[in-house]
């Protein structure tokens, strides 16, 4: 399971170095899939609601999402490069160390008994920090919506260390997965609507002091 | 049973809304919801329900405190709605509809949760059903307010969903079992032993951080407030009242019942500090903006931002402060309404929102160029206002809790909004008429239907300033007292 949790981790850094959109789609896609799986791993006991969450995970953040983000790209017939605000190489090291500020993390917070071997809790602050490096850092909104979807896999991540006692609090998550895709409808719709270039985030700047 | 329906009621009617055929009769639905929700929400008011244990969300004191006036602030919301969507009969209005109905029924639900998750979920849903609200308009501008919106609004709110997973760590290092409601929640802190206390104590602070962060953002506090201004800016006015009054209300309600739960931790000072230097900082952020800004819907809602601000100062100064907050949140809500609703008339015949494209309103929109004066001095609170009342209240907690110099920032800070907000109000409406103003003009008439409801608001305003209904004034000091028992 640590793994695995390497893995996400690992991918957090693949969606940050990434110049093309859809490698980060690809790399936030299949981050979700790998944290999809983790609750059956979590769990001994097969609880029927563990199972669903897992299952509407994989499903959701998998494959709808990231379908629906292909989808936008053609909608919107964007050229797929990133255009970063900040540069790879930054980013890169700004997340490599989030990534390790993350591991240093458990020894200030203390954990019980069955998660302090885990990986959990650095994975999960990891992966948050790096979508929020991600969503600041990148002028296109459609990597911005990549950088919410890879901040709400590291809240998932987290969810996991409540989801015995309170599975419903971790499945109610899966709304998040709702604004993303509301974001990308957002898009969708509004290309059907209007004219409009680039979707870059920087001309949305008609609204200021 | 009456709590469900205040949930169910406008959810049911949202749907009939959404089959509805006819685009001319289905904005009545507005206010027959309104007056249905605001019957049940008051007859609650006068014979609460007692509150089963447990339950995952009810009519608690603290939803008695509130929720009636949210109601009331849709009902005359939705008056103006019916005229609004007439005259705007070239969009397509069975989203909108759709939209308010949902809003109103999530509202209530989320005033209403004892449940950390119930409260998250309401919460989280509100924003998204806010985004077509504020895509009404179908402009570019429209569409640049919705996407900062859902951007800053999605993070807020993905935040408070951290915060709550960490409170809810902290409450499995407290020895709970993962019973989430708000009442077991301050039951098992308030019995910690002091070893559990020691392990907990990490994980509430990174939740009450987090919690703040995210539902600050919800509720627009600086400096997460930046979405306000651009969603204010572009909404209609209905939406930016209900923004205002209802979604804002919610925010602070879901704040201060996770601060209820972090000072039952032992918490109380650092919430207080906290909730002091946010509510300050907003106040002075917002009145900086105030003297600057050229456009008079972005106008109210840095006005927003310095009233959210006062809210929360209100509710770090303790048992007296957060009761004069909870009236603040009637006062505020019912006068801010009376302004967006007129500023939106404004807006509309003058085709403009900035001072170097409008003036002379007085003689092209006298009604509602005469509402926004008075809703201007009501809400920079100027007696007899209810507005004066419940800052006096604020400002009298304050010394005698002898935080002076927060008070003394206080009053300057509300000075300067005031000089901010006078400056542009009056530029707009004196002078000479634009000539562009004409044709707009013209076609958006003063009808009754649009002048009524804003003057209704400054009506209640009065009438919450002047003659403060005992029972309110009741049900807000219990519910100040349940928030926290120590005085």
């Amino acid at each position: 399971m640590n793994l695995l949790i390497g893995l996400a981790m690992g991918l957090n850094l693949v969606a940050l170095a990434s110049s093309r959109l859809p490698s980060v789609i690809r790399a936030a896609a299949f981050q979700g899939m790998i944290l999809g799986t983790l609750p059956w791993l979590l769990e001994e006991d097969f609880h029927w609601m563990v199972v669903a969450v897992g299952l509407g995970t994989v499903m959701v953040k998998g494959f709808i999402i990231p379908n629906l983000l292909r989808r936008a790209l053609r909608a919107a017939n964007i050229d797929r490069e990133v255009e970063p605000l900040l540069g790879f190489v930054p980013s890169l090291l700004l997340g490599a160390m989030a990534t390790v500020g993350a591991a240093a993390l458990p020894n200030e917070l203390p954990l019980l008994h069955g998660h302090a071997q885990t990986l959990l809790v650095p994975g999960a602050f990891a992966t948050v920090v790096c979508g929020f490096i991600l969503l600041i850092a990148r002028t296109k909104a459609i990597s911005q919506v990549c950088g919410y979807l890879i901040l709400e896999n590291g809240i998932y991540l987290f969810g996991l260390l409540l989801i015995n006692t309170t599975p419903l609090l971790v499945e109610a998550g899966i709304l998040l997965d709702l604004t993303v895709a509301i974001f990308v409808i957002g898009i969708i719709v509004d290309r059907i609507q209007r004219e409009f270039d680039t979707l870059d985030t920087r001309k949305l700047n008609t609204l200021r002091e | 049973m009456k709590e469900i329906a205040l949930i169910a009621l406008p959810l049911i009617f949202a749907a009939a809304a959404f089959a509805w055929p006819d685009e001319r009769s289905r904005p009545r639905l507005l206010p027959i919801v309104g007056t249905l929700h605001a019957v049940l929400a008051f007859w609650l008011l006068i014979d609460p329900p007692a509150l089963a244990a447990h339950a995952w969300f009810g009519f608690d004191p603290l939803a008695r405190a509130v929720l009636p006036m949210v109601s009331l602030l849709f009902l005359v919301c939705s008056m103006y709605g019916v005229t609004y969507l007439q005259i705007r009969a070239e969009r397509k209005n069975r989203i909108f509809v759709t939209a308010l109905l949902v809003m109103l029924g999530l509202l209530s639900l989320a005033l209403q949760a004892q449940n950390l998750g119930v409260l998250w979920v309401a919460a989280e849903a509100t924003t998204l059903v806010t985004v077509p609200l504020l895509h009404f308009n179908g402009t570019g501008r429209a569409f640049e307010a919705s996407w900062k919106y859902l951007l800053v609004g999605g993070t807020g709110i993905a935040l408070s969903l951290l915060g709550s997973f960490c409170l809810g760590y902290a409450s499995l290092m407290g020895g709970g079992d993962g019973d989430l409601t708000f009442s077991s929640l301050n039951a098992l802190f308030i019995q910690m032993t002091p070893v559990k206390a020691v392990l907990a104590h990490p994980w509430l602070v990174t939740a009450w951080v987090l919690l703040i962060a995210g539902y600050g953002t919800k509720m627009g506090l600086a400096p997460m407030h930046t979405w306000k201004p651009d969603a204010y800016g572009e909404a209609p006015g209905i939406v930016g009242a209900l923004l205002a009054g209802g979604t804002t209300t919610m925010a602070f309600v879901a704040i201060l019942r996770v601060k209820q739960v972090v000072d039952a931790a032992g918490g109380g000072a650092m919430t207080e500090r906290t909730l002091l230097a946010f509510g300050l900082f907003s106040m002075f952020a917002a009145a900086l903006f105030l003297l600057g800004t050229p456009d008079y819907k972005r106008m109210l809602a840095y006005s927003s931002v310095e009233h959210m601000g006062i809210l929360t100062v209100g509710a770090a100064l303790g048992g007296a402060g957060l009761w004069a907050a909870l009236f603040h949140v009637w006062t505020n809500a019912l006068t801010k309404g009376s302004m967006f609703l007129s500023a939106g008339n404004i807006r509309r015949a003058a085709g403009a929102q900035t001072e170097d494209k409008v003036s002379g309103m007085a003689w092209r929109t006298p009604g509602s160029a005469r509402l926004f004066i008075v809703g201007l001095f009501a809400v920079t609170a100027c007696p007899p206002f209810g507005v004066f009342f419940s800052e006096l209240q604020i400002l009298l907690a304050a010394f005698k809790t002898g935080n002076v110099l927060a008070a003394t920032v206080f009053l300057g800070c509300l000075l300067f909004a005031f000089f901010g907000m006078t400056r542009l109000v009056f530029a707009i409406v004196d002078g000479r008429p634009r000539a562009a103003a004409r044709k707009t003009h013209e076609r958006f008439p003063e009808l009754p239907g649009i002048i009524v409801p804003p003057l209704l608001f400054l009506a209640l305003s009065l009438w919450l300033g002047l003659a403060t209904p005992p029972l309110l004034h009741h049900v807000w000091v219990a519910a100040a007292k349940i928030l926290s028992p120590t005085p």
